[in-house]
């Protein structure tokens, strides 16, 4: 009885792993059917018919349940816009162009979430809940900009209607609860800016450690490149002409990449030379950088003594003279760095970087020359508004004075002032957000008329005049452009350190952005496929996008300093934005904290605050880090270890059959230290080279696989050869058996470690 | 792509090798007829026409190597290419597709051929050296200078993208 249950689960087992048979089907179908009649012809018997029932019935919702994860899976993988166009894009032009392409996606997606915070939690509920249009002060364009305010030119300065939107800063009433719902407006504007740099944060240094891991996780990655683009990469499933097309660019493309890399590695060096000229090549760059530094600071000097002067005299070029310059060096120093690495030749990918990390210093001198000529702003404007503060309060301390004296009472209504009329501070908040949403408009003006003017404008040129041309255009001088992955990724960079920079100022700015990128996928992907042509040297991104990803996160970090210096330091405009009123803008969260939430938590938050726990604190973090790091330096030592290991294994695997000598230069040097080399005993000669001694590798060797025709033989052990040589030669001399017991094989090393050596 | 089943009832197969040949292929196999589609009809199937290897896939799943499929050999070649099939099956398949020469090696030739077909000779013959040399090199473990079948599934073993790619839906 058990003999037989025994039999029927081995046929149903059979039966369940058919299909990895790779044999004929013909002969699988004869075992099927028979496998099949003896299990009902003896299951029947052993009387388990009803729980055949249930059992398919959960197989089948165990299919139903697979089917379903893998459409849903389908679907998710759908849902990511722009996935086709990015495909063209590296088919054409090779992984490293449609890395950029990625990384402006994943910008977008990052962006619409700090959209969705500022949008849903700040802007919805002072449009919804709030005051509108015109009811106060601080929302209503002042009688003396009302003829204007519609003015195109005026708009496009982001003054007029535009500045009094909630676009900006100063739109926002500083009450303290809003609506129905009692929303505290103060509150959540001030945490959805923090809370904006903490997402932001938190998503790229998450991204950072995906890489990371990803990066890290191969051990493979080197070793099968080769192999594995020949063999995998054919996609199977192509059935469309256009698209076999492109797979076929594609391939050749990668392959042309490897072969770069290849090449790379085994060019050979003048160093002398080489190293000349690349200290050369950097003491030019910082000529270039200090150059551009002292530039900027000529003309934001310069543009101080123009803000003293009278508005009307200044030339348009005058007036915008920062951005101006700021937009050209931007544009010219990029090419003269990469024609000056030209002295470096490096491999491009590291040129790449050099590159990036270049132009980075560019920018940041840019960007921070900017803010110091922004904060001498906010200074003077600060000063300004105490002498309006002042003035206002004098203003309605008379007012009062007047009243209660011609009216001869104390309860004195508030002055009936239309809101256009009042007396308003100069805002030194939505001061800042215009400058930076000016700032990024002509950002996005200049980039735009670049890639229209700079590739399409060349391309249609250059195509064009050819015909009737002296030289050839598309070959030699202009030709087409190519795509500047380093100049567009840093600008993409820094676009999103001025967003964060200027969020809290100006909460439209987010939704600016979000439009921008959007548009920017689009009008680039377009200029890349019609314009420009695949690099010269063709090379691979780098694996991960770490890079990146760190540029943006020391971004990240030096746009925090300015948002949280000002928060702590500067106060707020007294009559504008939802801080108006308080000492600091952090002081509505010390409210919160005191007047909303129960004691014991502002308790908690004081002793959280002395200096006595938070000095310990900030040891515990530094000691953690150190201890983490390094663990993970112990595990990338077992790493290489282990790689080198197989490694080993691996050549001397290879140089057995070839040259039977030790690959290794240790057992090299051991040898020549034997006293009696010519004792050592020779056994290749005896050996028939016809022995096909395949040896059994660590994976797995099905004897399945063996239907092909190929022959697996388990290794041949080695005992056999050896003893051979000693017994002929007898006790007398030191060879023989101890020769071989001493230590690893010396003469014919044949494969250390694999099988059993019962010398060892 | 046509419809995303694996399981496939014994009609839609049928209707679709039926299609390639209907003067030749009976509807009614009850009485297990022995007829086969040649290679010139099998390979201009819509899944199969832009494949760069589309001879030798039909050529590997033939009894005889010639390519004239009888529709059982057919049905296995869909099941070996289709999502199900263990990835030992589709190695042992890929070796055969890729020895063009048929002498259970991929030998230098071989790899040319596979280069060749998957580059439409774009490649300079010192890049295709190249490739093919440092193919060889990562991949021969025994030292012969060619790749057995036992190299070659170490190999595509450790290959991340090998399932997803050696897959074809019908």
């Amino acid at each position: 009885m058990e003999a037989l249950k025994e039999q029927v689960e081995e046929k149903k087992k059979l039966v369940a792993t058919l299909r990895n048979k790779p044999w004929r089907m013909k002969r699988r179908l004869d075992v099927l059917k028979e496998a099949q009649d003896f299990v009902e012809k003896f299951e029947g018997a052993l009387g388990k018919g009803k729980g055949r029932r249930l059992y398919a019935f959960k197989v089948m919702m165990a299919k139903k349940f697979i089917k379903f994860k893998r459409d849903f899976e389908n679907f998710k993988t759908a849902c990511i816009p722009w996935e086709r166009k990015i495909k063209d894009v590296e088919s054409h032009f090779g992984s490293s162009v449609a890395s950029y392409f990625i990384f402006l996606r994943w910008m977008y997606g990052l962006n619409m979430v700090l959209f969705g915070l500022m949008f849903g939690l700040v802007i919805l509920p002072e449009v919804l809940m709030g005051l509108p249009y015109g009811t106060i002060a601080r929302k209503t364009v002042p009688r003396a900009e009302q003829d204007t305010a519609m003015d195109y030119s005026v708009l496009f300065d982001f003054e007029g209607y535009c500045k009094y939107s909630i676009l900006f800063y100063g739109f926002y009433n500083n009450e303290k609860q809003i609506g129905l719902l009692k929303f505290r407006l103060p509150l959540s504007y001030l945490l959805v800016g923090v809370g904006i740099f903490g997402y932001s944060l938190m998503v790229v240094i998450r991204t950072m450690a995906r890489n990371a891991n990803e990066g890290g996780d191969g051990a493979d990655e080197g070793d099968f490149t080769f192999s594995w683009k020949m063999f995998t990469s054919w996609d199977y499933l192509i059935g469309n002409p256009e698209t076999a097309d492109n797979k076929y660019a594609s391939i050749t493309t990668s392959f042309k990449e490897s072969i770069v890399d290849e090449q790379e590695n085994q060019k050979d060096e003048n160093i002398h030379l080489r190293r000349f000229l690349r200290v050369l090549a950097n003491f030019l760059i910082l000529c270039c950088l200090g150059g551009s530094g002292y530039l900027i600071y000529f003309v934001v000097k310069r543009s101080q003594d123009f803000a003293d002067m009278d508005n009307a005299d200044l030339s348009w070029f005058e007036k915008n003279e920062v951005e101006f310059v700021m937009s050209l060096l931007g544009l010219v120093c990029p090419p003269l760095f990469e024609t000056i690495a030209e002295l470096e030749d490096y491999h491009p990918r590291i040129a790449l970087k050099w590159q990036l990390a270049r132009i980075f210093a560019l920018f940041l001198g840019n960007l921070y020359t900017f803010l110091f000529a922004l904060f001498d702003e906010v200074n003077e404007k600060l000063e300004r508004e105490k002498i309006i503060k002042n003035e206002t309060e004098l203003a309605l301390a008379h007012y009062y004075a007047n009243y209660s004296s011609f009216y001869n009472t104390t309860d004195v209504p508030p002055p009936n002032v239309h809101p256009a009329d009042a007396i308003r501070g100069p805002c030194w908040e939505t001061g800042v957000g215009i400058e930076f949403v000016k700032l990024i408009v002509s950002d996005v003006q200049v980039s735009y008329l670049t890639i229209l003017i700079g590739d399409f404008l060349r391309a249609v040129i250059v195509r064009f005049l050819n015909y009737c041309w002296c030289w050839d255009l598309e070959a030699g001088f202009p030709s087409y452009g190519e795509f500047d992955i380093s100049g567009n990724v840093l600008g993409l960079i820094f676009n999103q350190g001025m967003i964060w920079m200027g969020a809290f100022y100006a909460p439209g700015l987010v939704g600016v952005n979000l439009l921008r990128l959007l548009s920017s996928m689009y009008y680039q992907c377009w200029a890349v496929m019609s314009c420009n042509v695949p690099h010269e040297r063709v090379f691979k991104a780098s694996r991960s996008n770490n890079f990146y990803m760190g540029l943006l996160l020391l971004v990240l970090f030096l746009s925090l300093l300015p948002v949280v210096y000002t928060i702590m330091t500067l106060s707020p405009s007294f009559d504008c934005g939802p801080f108006s009123g308080q000492e600091k803008m952090y002081d509505v969260v010390m409210q919160a904290i005191d007047q909303d939430l129960p004691a014991f938590i502002g308790n908690i938050f004081t002793y959280a605050t002395n200096p006595g726990l938070i000095i310990p604190g900030v040891l515990l973090m530094v000691l953690a880090l150190y201890y983490l790091n390094a663990v993970s330096e112990g595990y990338q030592q077992a790493n290489t270890d282990l790689k080198k290991k197989m490694q080993a294994a691996r050549d001397e695997e290879k140089n057995r059959r070839n040259n039977k000598d030790s690959t290794n230069q240790v057992m090299k040097d051991l040898e020549d230290l034997l006293p009696n080399k010519s004792l050592i005993p020779r056994p290749i000669e005896e050996e028939p080279p016809l022995d096909v001694e395949k040896v059994s590798k660590p994976t797995k060797t099905k004897p399945g696989s063996s239907g092909n025709g190929v022959n697996l033989q388990k290794e041949v052990s080695l005992a056999a050869p050896n003893p051979r040589g000693p017994v002929t030669h007898g006790p007398g001399p030191r060879g023989g058996p101890p020769l071989n017991t001493r230590g690893p094989q010396p003469g014919p090393a044949r494969g250390r470690g694999r099988g059993g050596h019962p010398r060892r | 792509m046509g419809n995303k089943q694996t399981i496939f009832t014994d009609e839609q197969l049928h209707g679709r090798y039926h299609e390639l040949a209907p003067h030749l292929v009976p509807m009614d196999y009850t009485n297990e007829p022995d007829c086969k589609v040649p290679l010139s009809l099998i390979v201009n199937m819509p899944e199969l026409k832009e494949n760069p290897f589309r001879n030798r896939i039909v050529e590997s799943f033939s009894e005889g190597g010639d390519g004239n499929l009888s529709f059982n050999e057919f049905v296995d070649m869909f099941s070996v290419l289709s999502e199900m099939a263990p990835r030992e099956l589709k190695a042992i398949y890929a070796f055969k597709i890729y020895d063009f020469n048929v002498d259970n090696f991929l030998c230098k030739e071989d790899l040319e051929k596979t280069l060749n077909r998957l580059t439409k000779e774009e490649l300079t013959p010192e890049e295709v050296e190249l490739v093919c040399d440092k193919t060889i090199e990562e991949a021969d473990l025994d030292g012969d200078n060619k790749l057995s079948f036992a190299d070659f599934e170490n190999m595509i073993s450790r290959a991340p993208d090998f399932l997803s790619t050696f897959h074809i839906r019908i």
